[in-house]
């Protein structure tokens, strides 16, 4: 467990430096989750530890949202002046782009 | 004794491990309730738990600051969760690769549409141009929608509230929406929530199924790069 928290700090760190470093647009951990799949797959395998850490995180991915979550409050004004109009758009795009990216690729994937 | 106990408050309200608490408990909560119900995509457990947070803030007056003073360990804790979407990844790599062409084009038909449509359906509702541009990046996450935002000249603020209503609306729908479209595959469910609901959107489809989780996580972080490349376009049309 020690190791695997080792692996996913040190390639989070590593991204943080190497975006400060090179000024890149990317957000640090996006780089260092990259390069930890790079690393993997030269490897040709996940260890199981690894594997179980990465996993246990991720099944609860949910709770680390619900900090941002809670900071709405702070800027409900701006969400409430325009309320009704700017929930409408949010629901109906996240309905079109949903079925646009589903469908496609189901329709790509089977020929 | 009651004096006691609201001295007892002042000390505790001002520690941070009672935020921690708090948010870990509320999650704890939250998540058993969405497990009792089955997973009903209407319990999700970020809405759950922060309802729950926000109800003890407001009864106690605690100032927001305060509380992520406490809250910031658990926030903290989405870099690691970022870095260990490679896992998933790696396993499934075989998949991914063989799915190479259907991600791609829905990749850019997702994220094309996810923009367009809000900044059409904001336009004809009237919203002002500074609104609209910050709708155009919700759909990724967080830290690179609100540098878009002020790019575009948008408000990053209005953003950052607009990005996690769209993971929280992208995660309750996407399960019946998915169903009424009769789409069984998890990879391209997944792939879609990943797309247009980013981390809170990734999130809902680890719990619904691993394979869903990895191609969410792959949606999530390429559509993060190619909303940051595309929506300098926008100024030309807006």
């Amino acid at each position: 467990m020690i190791n695997a928290l080792v692996v996913l700090l040190g390639f989070q760190l590593g991204g943080e430096v190497v975006v400060r470093f090179l000024g890149l647009p990317v957000p640090g951990p996006v780089l260092g989750a990259g390069a930890l799949a790079l690393a993997l797959l030269w490897r040709g395998r996940v260890d199981t530890v690894l594997s179980g850490t990465a996993h246990g995180i991720l099944r609860n991915l949910s709770l680390l949202f619900v900090p941002a979550a809670v900071g709405v409050i702070e800027h409900r004004d701006v969400f409430v002046r325009y309320g009704l109009p700017l929930i409408v758009t949010l629901i109906v795009s996240a309905i079109l782009a949903l079925t646009a990216a589903a469908l496609v690729f189901r329709a790509v994937g089977r020929r | 004794m009651g004096d006691d106990v609201a001295l007892l408050w002042v000390y505790l309200a001002e520690r941070p491990l009672t935020w921690l608490t708090v948010t870990v408990a509320a999650y704890a909560l939250a998540d058993r309730i969405a497990i009792a119900a089955r997973r009903h995509p209407l319990l999700n457990p970020v809405v759950g738990a922060a309802i729950i947070v926000i109800a003890i803030l407001t009864v106690t007056g605690t100032p927001f600051p305060t509380y992520f003073e406490g809250a910031q360990f658990v926030h903290f804790l989405l870099g690691p969760a970022t870095v260990a979407l490679a896992v998933p990844f790696v396993e499934n790599f075989q998949k991914v690769r063989a799915a190479a062409l259907p991600i791609v084009t829905a990749l850019v038909v997702g994220s094309v549409t996810a923009t367009v449509s809000a900044l059409l359906i904001g336009w004809a509702f009237g919203l002002p141009r500074e609104v609209l541009m910050s709708l155009a990046p919700k759909s990724v996450t967080t830290a690179i929608a609100m540098g878009i935002s002020s790019a575009l000249g948008g408000i990053p603020a209005l953003t950052a509230v607009l990005v996690i209503a769209t993971g929280v609306i992208g995660a309750i729908v996407v399960t019946p929406l998915m169903n009424a479209l009769r789409i069984r595959d998890m990879a391209a469910r997944g792939f879609a929530a990943g797309v247009v609901a980013h981390g809170i959107g990734t999130a809902r489809a680890f719990q619904v199924d691993p394979l869903a989780g990895a191609f969410a996580g792959i949606g999530m972080a390429l559509n993060g790069a190619l909303t940051a490349l595309i929506a300098p376009l926008l100024l030309l049309f807006f």
